[in-house]
């Protein structure tokens, strides 16, 4: 069994690494999906509807064909089919420029009967919706979580709340869109990929085209963000790989912004209608809610509840309702942040009903002792004592508040990863796996593990992943895995070729393997001192390449956060200004301090954009979004951060991932605050101006 | 309508789509506006009526510093290319769109080159990047980004600079940052045939030789990049600002990088490199 040994003693695990790609991601030499242009390559681009629903009674294609430049058009819907929200994809084209096939999109016909519509979640759940979906009124079923005796629970509460919260629809909004690059050789396929698991869509290709995955290579050197929309070739890869097929050439079709928008995934809506209670000393005795959200068509809209509190009696309903828009997809902590957003406004809610700070409320009952110390340390870093004792109390017109919230996260990893390390006899090193870093700096962190445990530094290690073809899987990067996943086999691999080398070079000169010492980057045997160089040239013609194993205790899931916001709230114009965030995080055992630290800053600002400004706006009339752009969605950008205390809270645990974790606090702590500034509670993200205003107006 | 019955150079066009109510204002930048109309067209309904209607800007409106000079200059460049307003708006491909155009300095917009793909005008411009000289028959509706990334020289070479990302298209974000004369500008926003006799220098032109810029090594060691996307943008704009600045302040620093976006959420980082990288200039 393998251990990590104490990382403080490290040189390099837990210190400040700076990431292996950062050289050519500042100098433009990275090359993503979008920048990788093949010889002969052809512009795929997808005509998509404009209308949210109606059934296409024609396609003309031959318009597009005929232009000139344009080498394919392919229907991507058949026509008599239902056509079922914007965006959705009628047909594709290739043409020698981006321009043309721009071209070529506007001049293919498609006549359609329109079919009513709706993308109001209210709406569609009246009886007076259309019925847009395969469920009942448009709801999927309930989902019943039920646990203790809830009328029980009400009897022994002294205080109750009756609340709605509802949170928006939040867009992945990745900068690279999604897109891939195809190529033929033959029967062979190679396909550069935006994606969050090359496996996984090296898979998908092979079915999809009926091929054996060994005659699919999928890359993805470099990508530009995923936050859980990347898993697959989609319509998208599928066209581009047809288109490809069809013209012979390579043909690249990335997403349009708008196209991205509106089809790519997104967080669902969710409207909570929350009942709680508790007894005067601060214990939760029961807890009720019925909730909703809508992604679009498809499902995937939940929430956590009662989250990370322990409640004797509860009940919890969920379910779906559809809309003629986009589906949803996996986004950073899939119900978590709505879930997190309810539970810390409950929280404050009842704790201020049983006239409790709302922080000793918390920790009577959140079981996690980790969350517990990381609460004492965020509270006096923020300075939770300068809280206004009564909310709202400040006077003048600029008032400020603070506020807390809490996330848990599993993120433990699991089995599944193939990794090698190979030493090479002029000194050079290889760590091999078939992983890809999203941006998440996963290629650095095996080359820290492989450097300390072979005494080099991670620069001499050359990471090679986000290629199928060594062959050697590792699973999507979802769920804040990747990390506690594939951690264990780099390190067990590394373990393995250090063994391999020291072995070979015991034999080499009889001695046995203990005296033979590998530290800093040198070899020590019996008296002699070899450089790494000099020991690694004994190899003479033979390599060393050794794969790593699965092992259980080199990772550990469950990571517990809180987050604490101090804001000010422009009671005038009703515009929440963000003074300060303090993020606690467990980060188990920390791999690259400076990476988490860029995690834990990512995750808290995507939570910013969550709380105050990002929302997926449809227009009921003509039902299209209305803000598919990076001009009207709004995610966060440099004048919106405050200044961010990062803090990853050694546990001396063993290694886990935190994605997703720093991002789900963040809107709870943030909507506290502005509840303590101004004494009035804002139950719905985001919490823009107007909904403070009325809020104000209304109290 | 005020200004329809306008004679003069405009300094505002509004498009509208006759099926909808909202038209969308737009102010003529110097590059902008025509990219902004390329987009409208793009996503109108076969069955819209686009109109266009422009005028001159009352004095107090946002652009109304813009040197009537200097709009002199511009519309001068674009004909020295060959290449009138008139033909421009030919070129832009309307579609299916029946196209109403207001007043007449803005002449009527062909309805059917762009789907015949016939009469699409061309021209061979030079342009100056990274210090290189690359000659490019270009569209005119083709930005700068789009040549950079994905142009062909008349030698038949990539120009393969694919530094400046596409994001937005339509200056929103910032990934598209390059520095023409100096100054930071969105690549998306501004047409190739309008870049002739300017020094355009992308992140790819930044370091010496292979000595990285200050403010390349700045945002390494301070981790201001994560999925590294936007990277290039960012990197560019901080050079442009301490080109101007080199004493930021954290609040200028977030004012002047307020054109880009970073979807991972590195700016706290970007923050600290951009303050340091002033330090280490100095
Ligand atoms: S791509 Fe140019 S500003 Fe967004
Ligand atoms: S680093 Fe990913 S978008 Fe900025």
């Amino acid at each position: 069994m393998a251990e990590w040994g104490e990382a403080r003693k490290s040189s390099l695990l837990g210190k400040y690494t700076q990431r292996l790609s950062g050289p050519q991601k500042v100098t433009g030499q990275a090359k993503y999906t979008f920048d990788i242009n093949r010889p002969g390559m052809l512009y795929g681009r997808i005509l998509r509807s404009h209308i949210p629903r109606g059934t296409l009674t024609a396609l003309d294609l031959s318009p597009a064909q005929q232009m000139p430049g344009v080498k394919a058009a392919i229907p991507l819907i058949e026509v008599g089919k239902e056509i079922r929200y914007e965006g959705q994809e009628i047909a594709a084209v290739a043409a020698d420029t981006k321009d043309i096939a721009a071209d070529a999109i506007r001049a293919i016909r498609f006549d359609y009967d329109p079919l009513d519509h709706v993308v109001d979640l209210g709406e569609s759940m009246s009886e007076s919706s259309p019925q847009i979906r395969d469920w009942e009124n448009n709801q999927s079923d309930r989902q019943i979580d039920e646990k203790g005796d809830l009328q029980a629970g009400w009897t022994t509460a002294d205080a109750v709340v009756e609340a709605t919260y509802s949170t928006e629809v939040q867009v992945h909004t990745c900068l690279e869109s999604h897109g891939h690059v195809a190529e033929w050789d033959g029967d062979q396929l190679t396909v550069w990929a935006s994606t969050q698991a090359v496996f996984g869509t090296r898979r998908d290709f092979a079915r999809h085209f009926e091929l054996p995955e060994d005659k699919v290579r999928v890359i993805t050197e470099h990508m530009g963000g995923g936050f859980g929309s990347k898993f697959g070739p989609g319509v998208e890869g599928q066209a581009a790989a047809k288109l490809a097929k069809e013209t012979g050439q390579p043909v690249k079709l990335m997403l349009t912004r708008k196209g991205e928008q509106n089809t790519a995934g997104n967080r669902p809506s969710m409207v909570q209608h929350v009942k709680a209670g508790a007894t005067k000393e601060g214990k939760l005795v029961a807890y009720e809610v019925s909730g909703y959200g809508t992604s679009g068509l498809g499902g995937g809209a939940g929430f956590t509840g009662p989250y990370v509190y322990q409640v004797p009696n509860y009940r919890t309903e969920k379910f779906n309702v559809a809309i003629n828009a986009g589906s949803g997809r996996a986004f950073r902590a899939p119900r978590h942040p709505q879930g997190a957003f309810a539970m810390d406004s409950l929280m404050d809610e009842l704790a201020e009903k049983i006239g409790m700070d709302s922080l000793e409320f918390r920790k009577l009952n959140d079981p996690n002792e980790i969350r517990h110390a990381e609460y004492d340390r965020g509270a006096e870093e923020i300075g939770w004592n300068r809280r206004q004792k009564v909310a709202g109390s400040a006077p003048g017109i600029q008032k400020r508040g603070i506020g807390v919230g809490s996330g848990q996260w599993g993120g433990g990893g699991g089995k599944g990863t193939k990794a090698r390390v190979n030493i090479n006899s002029d000194g050079t090193v290889e760590a091999v796996t078939g992983t890809q870093d999203l941006g998440t700096g996963i290629r650095t962190a095996i080359a820290i593990i492989v450097a300390d445990e072979l005494g080099l530094q991670p620069t001499d290690i050359t990471v090679k992943i986000g290629d199928t073809l060594p062959g050697l899987p590792s699973g999507g990067s979802g769920g804040s895995q990747t990390t506690p996943s594939v951690a264990p086999v780099v390190k067990t691999a590394a373990m393995a070729a250090k063994e391999s080398l020291i072995n070979h070079l015991a034999e080499k000169v009889n001695v046995v393997a203990d005296e033979v010492v590998i530290k800093e980057g040198s070899v020590t045997i019996g008296n002699n001192q070899l450089s790494w160089k000099e020991a690694a040239s004994t190899l003479g013609m033979e390599t060393i390449s050794e794969e790593g194993s699965w092992d259980e205790n080199l990772r550990e899931g469950g990571a517990a956060g809180a987050q604490f916001a101090e804001v000010e709230v422009d009671t005038e114009t009703g515009q929440v200004k963000l003074i300060k965030i303090v993020a606690v995080q467990d980060c188990g055992l920390i791999i690259n301090r400076l990476a988490t630290e860029s995690q834990i800053n990512g995750g808290v600002i995507g939570g910013i954009g969550y709380a105050l400004l990002e929302d997926r706006i449809m227009d009921g009339q003509t039902g299209r979004s209305l803000n598919s752009n990076l001009i009207d969605y709004k995610v966060a950008g440099a004048q919106e951060i405050p200044e961010i205390r990062a803090i990853a809270h050694d546990t001396d645990r063993k290694v886990t991932g935190i994605g997703e974790p720093v991002t789900i606090p963040t809107a709870g702590a943030i909507a506290n605050a502005v509840y303590n500034a101004i004494g009035v509670r804002v139950r719905s993200l985001p919490i823009t101006p107007d909904k403070v205003l009325t809020a104000l107006e209304e109290a | 309508m005020q200004g329809a019955s306008c004679v003069e150079p405009i300094d505002w066009v509004e498009v509208w789509l006759s099926n909808r109510g909202d038209p969308a204002h737009l102010h003529l930048s110097k590059d902008g506006c025509r990219i902004h109309i390329r987009y409208l067209v793009q996503e109108v309904c076969p069955t819209s009526r686009l109109v266009i209607q422009g005028g001159q800007m009352a004095e107090d409106t946002t652009r109304s510093t813009d040197q009537p000079e200097d709009r002199q200059k511009d519309l001068h460049q674009v004909n020295k290319t060959g290449l009138s307003r008139r033909n421009f708006l030919k070129g832009l491909g309307t579609g299916a769109v029946a196209a109403t155009v207001a007043p007449a300095t803005l002449a009527e917009a062909d309805s059917h080159s762009a789907t015949t793909g016939a009469e699409i005008t061309r021209a061979t411009v030079k342009l100056s990047i990274n210090q290189q000289v690359y000659q490019i028959e270009v569209e005119p509706r083709t930005t700068l980004l789009t040549v950079l990334r994905d142009g062909i020289d008349t030698g038949g070479q990539r120009i393969d600079l694919t530094g400046a990302k596409e994001v937005c298209d339509r200056g929103a974000c910032g990934g598209c940052t390059i520095l023409v004369d100096g100054r930071s500008v969105y690549s998306c926003m501004m047409l190739a045939i309008d870049a002739e006799g300017k020094e355009i220098t992308t992140v790819e032109g930044l370091a010496d030789d292979n000595e990285l810029h200050p403010v390349q090594e700045a945002f390494i060691e301070h981790d201001a990049l994560m999925c590294g996307f936007c990277t290039p943008g960012f990197v560019v704009a901080s050079k442009a600002i301490l080109d101007q600045n080199p004493n930021p302040t954290r609040e200028e620093i977030q004012a002047e990088l307020s054109g880009n976006i970073c979807r991972c959420g590195t700016y706290p980082f970007i923050f600290e490199a951009v303050a340091s990288a002033a330090k280490k200039m100095k």
